[in-house]
This record gives structure tokens, C-alpha cells and sequence, in this order.
């Protein structure tokens, strides 16, 4: 499906979260939340938004197709996109007003006037820019992460600012625009700073899709999306009726419910039921007390998927399923889902849970089946975090 | 055995001279070979030296003993053979094997399409072809062969349909139809579809068997027993009201005369390549292909790879990539993948060497030719008393069945009959088609003069008197 | 000895200066002048166009083809020059050092064999031949099983599988025949195998309807564990379908507690040795206890790949899974050899005939041309090269081998170039493209990657000391260039036939072309109109 319909021109947005990245090199671990930016620059901090952002519009410069009209670029004034234009000599239109200090509010704003106009945005920032920017853009617009920020949790960046340039090029350049969607995940900070990893998920933005290699002799593994549908399908095979069922937050177990003709929210806790006419939700975006609720009266299942790139279970972003509803429910009710991207990117490292109970986590602990496709499953290891 | 007394020097494995062994384990610090090995528990370990014969180190020794048992072989060079059944005596042009021998082509296996641009264009080249003789514009790289082709084409079938039953055509290869059984195991059922009097499909049997739970029907023109099918057009409109795919397996060595499956409105075409420019190699010189219009909805369900040709960053240059390449993100797949593997590079590029020799005119003078030389042999087999051709009615282009049961000799005797004067004759049909009795499947290529086959049949008479 | 004086021709550079061959070859449709013949084919003679006619012409309508096929037509020699100059923008064993392709086995194809496989009284056998004449080939298809026997240690190998894909899909069908056998064929349908197996023992396995549980590594070791194995067995495991030396070139050192696992809880043992050839004469399927094994011979045996095949697998089994050999099976009695088709409880055919025989020809002179200390010397020698290419290339900047740290591998490694990635945004992509400027290249395995920027290099025993020390260059100077001058690395190849491919097209169903008259379809714009003035 095309994103919109083509102009003769193509517009490319870009916003730059100056402030992003300024945390990392003086140990703030992130710039979100007020006056933390000031602090990193009082601590000496050097913005590299901009200089990162340059250096993607450079590489897409050079991996644009000769003869090609390049794209136009929209961005936001000053530090907000036109002085990485500037330093990359690329012509553009900057909106809004040159700012010395900018807040997630500027990001939002401009994220709003670039929405209805570019064929593509671009942002340089983190985890909490991507975050701002998700609470805007809808699923027609693809957006891509220049990696500037210190948390990059989310899948929505590319591997480094020069990657992000190519994969751009690569997808304005050419007709057949694919995107994929990825999950904005983002660490609450204050607890980040403490020390603690717990990454939540927000929301997902559609991506283009990455560059792809040519020198296999078989034809590609299924998509990250294919994967997933894959995954809904064999879990749907194995539902039971009578049997209660909560699903996790995640792109995966929504691809769950999708095939279910459910409308899963894609952070919250949902639960459904399998009645004699197919599933049929009970709740959405379910609180600790609706869950024990829920699992008192009859059997009940857990469908999770672990979330992030740390590989946990249970503990980040899915709370309300407390150490209370897991054990009415019993470990060998809990079905993990994975596609085999994710189990790959394990690399035989294990499953993490941290309910908050360390008795139970230690009875969650030992080897379990994740389903990872149709009539495929992994053997991963759960550990106490 | 012999004394030697250093250790052997072998041509193949360069780092067999102690000074080089020795270096080399310097470098990586180990003393003897055998501290390389620590990862094997010794009772893992084979503890005494293989048993096998001595080894035949010069070439010399080797050509006397593999040469020796090569010349206990006759073969269709020596004898004149009219054996087909799946596997063709056909002109095998030099150059054919001119190219499959280099050494570039021959040893070159999964490289990228820069490291092998040579072998992304002739597959490009074969799939181009085979495009023009099939009238189609997608063809797969080279599968294993016409059997498996066939039987991929029909799982591609299900899965575009969703449905799960496959009518295949009686009159086949008894091997090709337990592959597809074995290949769509577990969870595709086949019935197998009637053929009437005259070798053909039966229209009203095929009628009645149709439903919408027929995901494809699946017959071979010529079929198995050579019998050429006409009514291709009016089973593909039965087939597609139904909203199933019609799959043909063809042998593309008759498309200079036989319209293309296409023309009647097949979806998938499969077959074999082995007559267009390979040995027999007793059985080993198969590769598939198969073959669609250019839909995405079936291009998605390949399970082969499909090189398609693109520019590079300098104009004027080709280049080539995977089509289509996260294929399976348009469609999960449910039904389970396939595996793909090694499979028939070489006899690709081979095929498409002999398509560019042949020529468009060369194609259709070997399917007249063949047309006229089996047709001859069919008549004079006719001559000789108590011999049957039972589907002489139909047309043919290169087998037909000859029916001995009435001279009360078994196919097998007058085989052998037939050899001890030089011949191979038909591949015997009794025991894979009981009904047909004592039978033969005859095949006449091109390579059969006149002589030979007038000599056929004398020796034939001569066997039955 | 002697040595150049200083003002001689100065000494070669390593790497040395590559250039691949560019003949810019137009598509071969392009090179057609009508009316050109390639080939001719025998004229009928008189007697039978007299008699028959033409019976093509009897044909009905719609039956007959109408147009001719537009294939290209050329004259012999034009055929042969394009094709012999695309074999020359390819590059095979014979021509570079194709240490690249690991889990592959690149090694050399021994030319006398080559003259073996292609003698007519091979190449020109049909297999409905009288087994009268064919003596010599069923004798050399018999040796080879017995050869193959006892270097498994399985009690009987069929030869009959075209590729090990088609070798793995062969003994998971006989271990589902086995299954139904005993009754156990619904019972049974999960089958167990390893992330760093091959991965088409999953897909094969898959392709049958089993569910597939894979084991991971365990993040130190790189082994897949013996608690996980427990986790995943079952009274519903058909199998445990295993590579030994995984593609990591890893050794599993518990194999045969592997093996004996899967056995207790029922479940048949699989030994894909896809990397058998370190272990040849050292280690065998039997004494780890396996049921099952497959070679592939276009790796381990030197029958050449042929860009992608014809390739032939061998599946040896022991008594117990004999019944279930794909038919028919070689058999000698007395002096005589023979076919037998006589085997019910066969799972019938998995190749049209009886496999790929010029490789079956090729394998047994390679193995007899060797004996049993010149395998016991490809494995060591193989062992050796890949351990001292291993030191060497741990030496480049960016790379590393992941898991087993100061461990040994056996006949492969599989690499990362992760740190070089994250240092310098260069890939294995634009690694790979630039490698083929040095006539080098290596191909990134499989995905989903677990090892992070995979390059696994696999040497053989076929490549000398020097060779691999002139690969060692190669990807120094690479990796060298990718840290001073990362553009040039991405924008590569440069010395390659061809440039930067544009894939644009290939994922777009309006542009894409997998043959020529697409292409013609989709890219052709129509003539400009000419214009109706006259010149001058």
C-alpha cells in the first residue's frame, strides 16, 4: 500500500531533538524531565543531535540515485533540524521559530505540522524523542530514528546515523515502499538512573523497511510481521475453550488478538475468553484487581512476550500481572511468544523475571518452550533477574 | 600395502609437507595435530585407522581400477536405445558440454551477484528462455527435477487456494506420483483423476470429481504413456470455475510443436530439463522447472529463488538480485515451508546453452522431426503380428505404449530378446501399469534414424518368431 | 637458491592486485541475428517422410503451437563465446581461494575425476538399461555405500538423495515411517535440533508437519545444553535432528549423552554431517550412538557444486531403520549386482532413478584415490588450516569469534565482524561486496543472525599455507580500509564485473523481471515516434 499518494516532489521531514544525547557523556543517563537538559550542559555537555543528523543527510545525499530529483527537505529552525541541513548544504525549509532552550512540547509541535506534509520523517534523538513523536504521528506516516539519543531501546532506529541516511534514500528513491511496524519503547528514566533497566512500551510507528542482503542461497525467513501473524496462528490452534486467557502489551501478542478479530490495546494488559462461538474480550487495559478477578473462576492462561532487547518476562511494562495472578495461574500456563528474530538476538542468553516476589521468581526459573512460529518453539531459560 | 618412508605427500592437500605442518601448528601453538582434536572425548574417538582398500594414489592406479569398472558399462552410444520413460536419449550439442566442464561454472556454488555475475545471468538466461518456450514470464532457478517440480507446483497450488485436494492424472509416472504423495504429506489429499480410451483426460470423470475443495488438477502433456492431451483448453475452464489452479507438467522438448500450457490457461507449469541438452547419466542429469505468469499472488508462493534482473549504479550495466525476496511476508505461510537446497545450477545453465543453440527454429524442427520419426516407428510396429498400440488413435511426439500381450512373450524377454541384438528396447510397463498387461513405453528421438528403427523392428519379429 | 637483484622486477603485493572480468555480456537475446543456427539436428530421411508426412500438422487447433518460441538465434561460436565469457564473471574453487562459503566445504574437485564422470559409459547410461549392462556403475554405486559404511559406521547408506537437503528430508522420512511403524506416527511429532544445526534440518523436519523445537547455545559455551535438551524430549519426540561440529565449528563434547537422552524418552538420534569433513576417521555417527546420519557428497566427498548442483547426499542408517531405505537399494549377489525394487516398507523413491550418478562416480575416486590415512589427513589437514586461519584473522581489527573463547574449532569458525560494525557503520554487506575487489568473498549465512555481522569461513584441506595467508590480506585490508576510508568500503564493488546493484526493482511487482520478456514488458518504453520529414 502506498503511504500517500506520490507528489512530484518529495518531501523528507527532519525533526532534531537538540537536547538528545546530552545526558550519556556526563552520566545523566537521558535528558528527559525538567532541567535535566540545563544540568548536562552545565556539566559540559556537547549537543550531537545536529552533528549526527548531518551526517545522515549526508549519506543519503551520496546514496541517492544520480539523476533523481533529491527530496526537499522540511525541518525545524535552527537547532531543531536547519542547522543540521545547513551543515550538510542541503537546501530546506525550516518551520517554527529558532529556539535556545526546547522541550518535548517543541518535538510534538513541529511533529504536527511536518505529519500531513512529508513523504518520510526523520528524527535524531532517543527513546524519549521517538516517544514524543509516536504520541503524534498515525500509522500513515513512516518515520525513522536517527540514533542520537542515550537510551535507544526502540526498534525504530536505524544502526547508526549513516544507516539511517541509506535506508531514507533507499526508501524515497524508490516506488515500492515497504515499512514495518516497531515497537517505541522507552526506560523510565528516573529509574534508569537508579540503576534499574525497565523498559516500557508505548506505542509502535511504522518504519522502512531496512536494507537487505543478497548473497544467501535460500530465500529469506519470514518478516518480523510475517512472523508474528505466523505465531497468532499456531496460538490460535492451541486455545482452549472454556480457558481464560490475559495477553501482554507487545506487537506480538496484538498480532495474537488481531487474527482473534480482538482489538487489543498494544501497551496495556488485555484478557479474553474462548466461548463456544470463538474468543470474546473481557477487558481491556486491565488493572492488577481485574486480572485477579479474572483467574479466580476457572482455568486461565498468561500469553506473553518478552519486551526489549534485555529479554524480560515479567516485571517491565506488564505489572499488573502480579506475582498474585501468575501463581493462580502456574507456570505451566504461561505461554511465551517470540518470533525468531527475538530469540536470535538472545543468543542463548535467558529469559528475565522480576514480579517483585523472589520465591516465585525462583519458581518461574528453568528452561521453557517459547512459541516462535507455526509449529516452531525455542527452548529458552528463564532466570531471576 | 606399501612401505613408504616419510609421511605422504598428497596432491590435494597442499599442507601435507612437514615443514609447512609444522609451521602452521607453531602458529597456533599446539604441538601435534591431535591437541586440535581436545573437543573430542576419546571415547567419541575411532580408535584404529578406517578399513578400506589401499589407497590408489597415482593417477595411474586409480584410471586402471575406476576405468576398469566404468568398461564393464554399455551404453546408449553402443546400443541403440528406445528407452524414455522420464529420462531421453536426445543430440547432446558440444558445446553443452563444453560449457558444464569449465572449471568457473563447475566449481562455483552460492557466491553473490557480484562474486557470480556469470551465474546469476545464465540462470537469468534459463529462466528467460525456458520463459519464451513456455510463454511465461516467471520461471524458477532450476529445481531438483521434473518430479519434485511437479509436486512443489502443487503445494503452491494448495497454498494459494487454501484448499487441500489435488487431482493428478492416472496416466503418470508411478515415481513421480509417489513424490508428490510423499511431498504432500501430511495434510494434502489426492484422488487421482480417470483417463478414458484413448489416453486422455476424461472430461466427465474430471467433472464429476471437481469441487471447491479441488485446490489443482495436475496432469502431464504428452502424458506418461505419450499420449498428447487436446482438450487442454476445455479442462482449464472446468478446472478454473471451480477456482482451482491447473498444473501441467510438460516436457519442454516438444514445445517447438505442442502449444504451451499457457495458451490454454494453466496457471503452473512444471517439468523436467533434462532433454534439452543433458546426458542420461544414468538418471543423474534431472533438474526442474517451474513456471507462472507474472502474478504476484503465485510469485509469492515460490519456494525456489528467482533472480530478476536489475541496473547497478552504472548505466549500461546489469545486474541481478533475489525477487521477491522476504517473500513469505505476503502470505504466512500455515502449511509449513519447504526446504529448498543444492539443487540443479549446472544443468540450468546447460538448458539455456542448448535453447540459445537450437533457436526458435531448431525447437520446431525437433518436434516435427520426432513427430514423424515416432509416428513412423508406431506404423511399422503395426506390421509386425500380435503387436498392439493401444493409444495409436491419439497424437504423439516422442513415446507411445506397445501392447505384446497377445504374442504371450513377457516385455521382459523380448528385452532381452532385443539386447542380445543390440537394442534397448521399451521400458517395460508391467509391473507399474497391471492393467496394460505385458507393455512397453517406447521413445523415439531425433537420434534415431530410419536404419535403426527398421532395424527395431526386424529384431523385434525375429524375437517373437 | 637465488634471489632478484634491487633493480629486478619488484615482489608481488599481497593481497594481490585483483581485477574480476568485466565483458560488459549483453543479455543473449540481444546477440540474435535472425536466421543464425546454433545446432542442427538430423534431416528426416526420405522413407519416413514419405510414409508419415508430417503428423505435426495433424495436429488440431490450439494443440499446435502458432508462433514459433522467441529464443535468441545465434551462430555456435557466438553461443559459446557469451557463455564461456560469463563463466569467466564467475568464480569457482578452480580459480579463487573459496574459503568464504563456509558450512559449504568449497574443496578441490580432482580433475581425473571429472574424466570418470563424463566418460559415455557413465554419462551415457539410461537407468531402465538391462542390469546386464550396467554392471560397472551398480559396482561402483555398491563400493561406495560399503565406503561410506564404514566411515559412519551405519550399517547400510542409500546414494539416493539429490542434495543434503533432500538427505535430512530422506531420514526424517524414514524416521516417520519408523514411527508408523510402531504405531507411534501421531504420537511422535515433534522433532528437536540446535540453533547453529543447519537449517535445513528444520525446515525439512517443518516441511513433514513436525514441530520443530530448537535448543539455543548457551551464551559461554556456544553448545546447546544438556538441561535444555531434557526440557524440550518428550513422549511427542520423533527425533533430534544434529549437526557435530555445529556451523560454529564447535564441538559438542556430550553427544552421546545427546543421543542417549532423545533415545530414553523414545525419539530417533539424526547426524546431519553437513561438517564431517574435520572429523573424518576421528569420530563416526555409530560411536556416539546415532541412528541416522547423511553426507552430502558435493561437501565432504569433492564432487563439485556446480553453481548450486547437480549436488548428491548419502543417508546411512543402522539395521533397525534399514527396511525404510528409499528403493531400490544396490545388492550384490555373488559376482552379479543388482537393483531391488523388492522393498515394501521402503519409503519409496526421493530421487527420479537412483541419485546423482556422475557424483556417486566422482565421490568413490576421490575416496579410493585417498584411502583411509589420506581422509584421516583431509580431516587433520583441515582442522589445522581452520585453527590457523582462525589465529590469524582474530588478528584483524573488528573481528571475533563468539563463544568457546580459547577453545579450538574443528573445520570452521564462524565469525563476527560486530565490533567493526559498530565502530566504523561498515557491514557485513559492504565487508562482502569489497572482498569480491580482492576475488574474495564470503556469504553472511543464515538468518535470523544470532551471531551478530556472520562471516563463516570455512579453509578445507585444499588450500596451502600461502593461500589462506593471502586470504588473512584480504580481509585485513578490508577491515584496514573500512577504519581509514569507510566510503570506499560501502560503495564497493569497484573492480567487481558489475557496480552497486540497484535493487529497487526487485521487491516491486511493476518492475520486477525474472525473465527477459518481462523485462521487455514492464521496462520497454515505445518507439519515439519517427518523424515524417524528409531528411535534408
Amino acid at each position: 500500500m502506498p503511504d500517500r499518494p506520490s507528489q512530484d516532489v518529495l518531501r523528507l521531514g527532519l525533526i532534531v531533538n537538540p537536547i538528545a544525547g546530552l545526558g550519556g557523556r556526563v552520566g545523566l543517563k537521558g535528558t528527559d524531565g525538567a532541567g535535566m537538559a540545563e544540568r548536562a550542559l552545565d556539566l559540559g555537555a556537547e549537543p550531537r543531535a545536529a552533528a549526527r543528523a548531518a551526517t545522515a543527510l549526508r549519506r543519503l545525499a551520496e546514496a541517492w540515485p544520480a539523476g533523481q530529483a533529491p527530496p526537499m527537505l522540511i525541518c525545524g529552525a535552527g537547532e531543531m533540524g536547519a542547522s543540521a541541513a545547513v551543515a550538510a548544504s542541503w537546501p530546506h525549509e525550516a518551520l517554527g521559530e529558532r529556539r535556545t532552550r526546547t522541550t518535548a512540547d517543541d518535538t510534538r509541535r513541529l511533529a504536527v505540522a511536518l505529519a500531513e506534509s512529508v513523504d518520510l520523517l526523520l528524527f535524531a534523538g532517543g527513546d524519549g524523542t521517538a516517544r514524543d513523536i509516536c504520541e503524534i504521528v498515525t500509522d500513515h506516516l513512516p518515520v525513522l530514528g536517527i540514533p542520537a539519543g542515550v537510551k535507544i531501546q526502540s526498534a525504530v532506529f536505524a544502526t547508526s546515523p549513516g544507516a539511517a541516511g541509506e535506508v531514507a534514500a533507499r526508501y524515497l528513491a524508490t516506488s515500492a515502499r515497504r515499512t514495518v511496524e516497531r515497537e517505541v519503547l522507552d526506560l523510565d528514566e528516573e529509574a534508569y538512573r537508579a540503576g534499574h533497566v525497565r523498559p516500557r512500551l508505548h506505542g509502535s510507528m511504522r518504519v522502512p523497511r531496512g536494507p537487505r542482503l543478497q548473497s544467501r542461497k535460500s530465500p529469506a525467513p519470514a518478516g518480523d510481521a510475517a512472523a508474528m501473524a505466523s505465531i497468532a496462528a499456531e496460538v490460535e490452534g492451541l486455545l482452549e475453550p472454556g480457558r481464560r486467557y490475559i495477553l501482554g502489551p507487545g506487537t506480538t501478542t496484538r498480532a495474537l488478538a488481531l487474527r482473534l478479530g480482538l482489538e487489543k490495546t498494544l501497551v496495556g494488559i488485555d484478557a479474553f475468553e474462548v466461548e463456544a462461538d470463538g474468543p470474546r474480550l473481557l477487558i481491556r487495559d486491565a488493572a492488577e484487581a481485574d486480572l485477579r478477578d479474572i483467574v479466580r473462576d476457572g482455568p486461565s492462561s498468561i500469553v506473553i512476550t518478552p519486551i526489549g532487547g534485555q529479554g524480560f518476562l515479567f516485571g517491565r511494562g506488564n505489572q499488573p500481572i502480579s506475582p498474585e495472578v501468575i501463581r493462580v495461574v502456574g507456570r505451566e500456563s504461561i505461554i511465551v511468544l517470540a518470533t525468531p528474530g527475538k530469540v536470535a538476538e538472545l543468543a542463548g542468553r535467558p529469559l528475565l523475571v522480576d514480579t517483585g516476589d523472589e520465591t516465585l521468581d525462583r519458581e518461574l526459573a528453568g528452561h521453557i518452550r517459547v512459541i516462535s512460529g507455526r509449529g516452531e518453539r525455542a527452548i529458552v531459560r528463564i532466570e531471576s533477574a | 600395502m606399501n612401505h613408504r618412508p616419510g609421511p605422504t605427500i598428497h596432491p590435494y592437500i597442499p599442507n601435507t609437507i612437514p615443514a609447512v605442518r609444522e609451521a602452521m601448528l607453531e602458529t597456533v601453538g599446539a604441538a601435534s595435530v591431535d591437541e586440535l582434536y581436545a573437543a573430542i572425548p576419546a571415547h567419541l574417538r575411532l580408535t584404529r585407522p578406517l578399513d578400506m582398500p589401499a589407497p590408489l594414489s597415482s593417477e595411474t592406479e586409480l584410471r586402471r581400477h575406476v576405468g576398469g569398472l566404468i568398461d564393464r558399462n554399455t551404453s546408449t552410444r553402443q546400443l541403440v536405445s528406445f528407452l524414455g520413460a522420464g529420462c531421453y536419449d536426445h543430440q547432446v550439442p558440444a558445446v553443452c558440454d563444453e560449457i558444464n566442464s569449465r572449471g568457473e561454472f563447475l566449481t562455483a556454488y552460492a557466491g553473490d551477484p557480484y562474486e557470480d555475475h556469470g551465474r546469476f545471468q545464465t540462470l537469468f538466461e534459463f529462466a528467460s528462455m525456458m520463459g519464451e518456450l513456455l510463454e511465461m514470464d516467471v520461471v524458477s532457478v532450476p529445481t531438483f527435477d521434473g518430479h519434485q517440480a511437479a509436486a512443489t507446483a502443487l503445494r503452491m497450488a494448495a497454498r494459494a487456494t487454501g484448499r487441500r485436494r489435488l487431482l493428478v492424472n492416472d496416466h503418470i509416472s508411478r515415481d513421480k506420483l509417489s513424490r508428490i504423495a510423499d511431498y504432500c504429506e501430511p495434510g494434502l489429499e489426492i484422488v487421482s483423476l480417470p483417463t478414458d480410451a484413448t489416453g486422455q483426460v476424461d472430461i466427465d470423470e474430471l467433472r464429476s470429481l471437481l469441487d471447491d475443495s479441488v485446490a489443482a488438477v495436475h496432469l502431464d502433456q504428452p502424458s506418461f504413456l505419450g499420449v498428447v492431451e487436446t482438450h487442454g483448453a476445455e479442462i482449464v475452464r472446468l478446472v478454473h470455475e471451480t477456482g482451482a489452479l491447473a498444473v501441467v507438467s510438460v516436457d519442454p522438448s516438444t514445445l517447438g510443436v505442442l502449444a504451451p500450457p499457457a495458451t490454454w490457461g494453466v496457471d503452473i507449469v512444471a517439468g523436467d530439463i533434462q532433454p534439452l541438452g543433458i546426458r542420461q547419466h544414468f538418471g543423474g542429469g534431472h533438474g526442474g522447472f517451474i513456471a507462472s505468469a507474472d502474478d504476484p499472488k503465485l510469485v509469492m508462493e515460490y519456494p525456489t529463488r528467482l533472480f530478476g534482473l536489475t541496473g547497478t549504479s552504472v548505466e549500461g550495466e546489469y545486474g541481478f538480485g533475489d525477487v521477491a525476496y522476504e517473500r513469505t511476508s505476503f502470505a504466512v505461510r500455515e502449511e509449513g515451508k519447504e526446504w529448498v537446497g543444492t539443487a540443479a545450477g549446472l544443468w540450468g545453465i546447460t538448458a539455456g546453452v542448448y535453447l540459445a543453440l537450437m533457436g526458435p527454429q531448431g525447437m520446431t524442427e525437433l518436434g516435427e522431426r520426432m513427430m514423424a520419426r515416432t509416428r513412423y516407428t508406431m506404423e511399422r510396429m503395426a506390421e509386425i503380428p500380435g503387436v498392439g498400440l493401444p493409444f495409436a488413435g491419439g497424437h504423439h511426439v516422442k513415446e507411445f505404449v506397445v501392447d505384446f500381450n497377445a504374442t504371450a512373450r513377457t516385455v521382459a524377454s523380448i528385452n532381452s530378446g532385443l539386447l542380445a541384438r543390440g537394442y534397448l528396447g521399451g521400458a517395460d510397463l508391467s509391473g507399474t501399469f497391471p492393467d496394460l498387461g505385458q507393455s512397453a513405453l517406447y521413445a523415439v528421438t531425433e537420434v534415431r534414424s530410419q536404419a535403426e528403427i527398421d532395424g527395431l523392428v526386424e529384431a523385434i519379429a525375429e524375437v517373437l518368431r | 637458491m637465488t634471489t632478484p637483484r634491487a633493480h629486478a622486477i619488484g615482489p608481488k603485493p599481497s593481497p594481490c592486485r585483483f581485477h574480476q572480468a568485466r565483458w560488459d555480456e549483453p543479455i543473449i537475446f540481444e546477440h540474435s541475428v535472425p536466421g543464425a543456427r546454433g545446432v542442427l539436428i538430423p534431416e528426416l530421411e526420405d522413407g519416413i517422410r514419405e510414409r508419415v508426412g508430417s503428423p505435426a500438422d495433424a495436429l488440431p487447433a490450439g494443440v499446435r503451437r502458432v508462433t514459433p518460441p522467441a529464443l535468441p538465434e545465434m551462430a555456435q561460436v557466438n553461443v559459446l563465446r557469451h557463455y564461456t565469457r560469463l563463466s569467466q564473471e564467475t568464480l569457482g574453487v578452480d580459480v579463487n581461494i573459496d574459503v568464504g562459503q563456509g558450512t559449504c566445504t568449497m574443496k578441490y574437485s580432482p580433475k581425473i575425476n571429472e574424466s570418470f564422470a563424463r566418460d559415455q559409459r557413465i554419462a551415457d547410461l539410461h537407468p531402465l538399461q538391462d542390469e546386464s549392462t550396467v554392471q560397472g556403475v551398480l559396482e561402483i554405486m555398491w563400493h561406495l555405500e560399503r565406503l561410506l559404511c564404514e566411515i559412519s559406521g551405519m550399517d547400510r547408506v542409500t546414494l539416493q538423495p539429490p542434495s543434503g537437503s533432500a538427505a535430512i528430508w530422506t531420514n526424517v522420512s524414514m524416521i516417520r515411517a519408523y514411527h508408523a511403524s510402531r504405531g507411534e506416527a501421531e504420537q511422535r511429532d515433534e522433532v528437536i535440533t540446535t540453533a547453529f544445526s543447519h537449517p535445513s534440518n528444520a525446515a525439512c523436519a517443518r516441511t513433514a508437519g513436525y514441530t520443530i523445537i530448537t535448543l539455543q547455545p548457551d551464551p559461554v559455551s556456544g553448545r546447546p545444553t544438556l538441561d535444555a535438551l531434557k526440557a524440550a524430549v518428550s513422549e511427542r519426540t520423533a527425533a533430534l535432528l544434529i549437526t557435530n561440529p555445529e556451523d560454529t565449528g564447535i564441538y559438542n563434547d556430550e553427544i552421546d549423552e545427546f543421543v542417549r537422552v532423545v533415545h530414553e524418552a523414545g525419539g530417533l538420534a539424526c547426524y546431519d554431517q553437513a561438517n564431517a569433513n574435520g572429523v573424518l576417521g576421528i569420530a563416526r555417527a555409530r560411536e556416539a550412538g546415532f541412528d541416522l546420519c547423511h553426507f552430502n557428497l558435493h561437501k565432504t566427498f569433492s564432487t563439485p557444486h556446480g553453481c548450486g548442483g547437480p549436488g548428491a547426499g548419502a543417508c546411512g542408517v543402522t539395521e533397525a531403520l534399514v527396511p525404510f531405505l528409499p528403493s531400490p537399494t544396490v545388492e550384490r549377489d555373488g559376482g552379479r549386482f543388482r537393483l531391488d525394487h523388492d522393498r515394501p516398507r521402503s519409503i519409496g523413491k526421493v530421487q527420479p532413478w537412483y541419485g546423482s550418478a556422475p557424483n556417486q562416480v566422482r565421490a568413490y575416486a576421490w575416496i579410493m584415490s585417498l584411502g583411509a590415512e589420506g581422509l584421516r589427513q583431509v580431516a587433520e589437514t583441515a582442522v589445522l588450516n581452520n585453527n590457523y586461519l582462525m589465529r590469524q584473522v582474530l588478528a584483524i581489527r573488528g573481528l571475533s569469534a563468539p563463544y568457546a573463547q580459547g577453545e579450538r574449532r574443528i573445520e570452521q569458525v564462524r565469525y563476527s565482524w560486530k565490533g567493526l560494525a559498530d565502530d566504523t557503520d561498515v557491514h557485513i554487506d559492504h565487508i562482502a561486496a569489497r572482498m569480491n575487489d580482492h576475488g574474495g568473498h564470503f556469504w553472511s549465512s543464515h538468518h535470523p543472525f544470532v551471531v551478530p555481522e556472520p562471516m563463516t569461513l570455512e579453509p578445507t584441506e585444499s588450500y596451502s599455507m600461502h593461500d589462506l595467508d593471502e586470504h588473512v590480506a584480504m580481509l585485513n585490508a578490508v577491515a584496514e580500509e573500512a577504519y581509514a576510508d569507510p566510503d570506499t568500503v560501502r560503495s564497493a564493488p569497484h573492480r567487481s564485473t558489475i557496480h552497486q546493484v540497484d535493487d529497487s526493482w526487485l521487491d516491486d511487482p511493476e518492475q520486477w523481471a525474472v525473465t527477459w520478456r518481462a523485462y521487455l514488458r514492464k521496462h520497454s518504453t515505445p518507439m519515439e515516434a519517427s518523424s515524417d520529414e524528409p531528411a535534408d
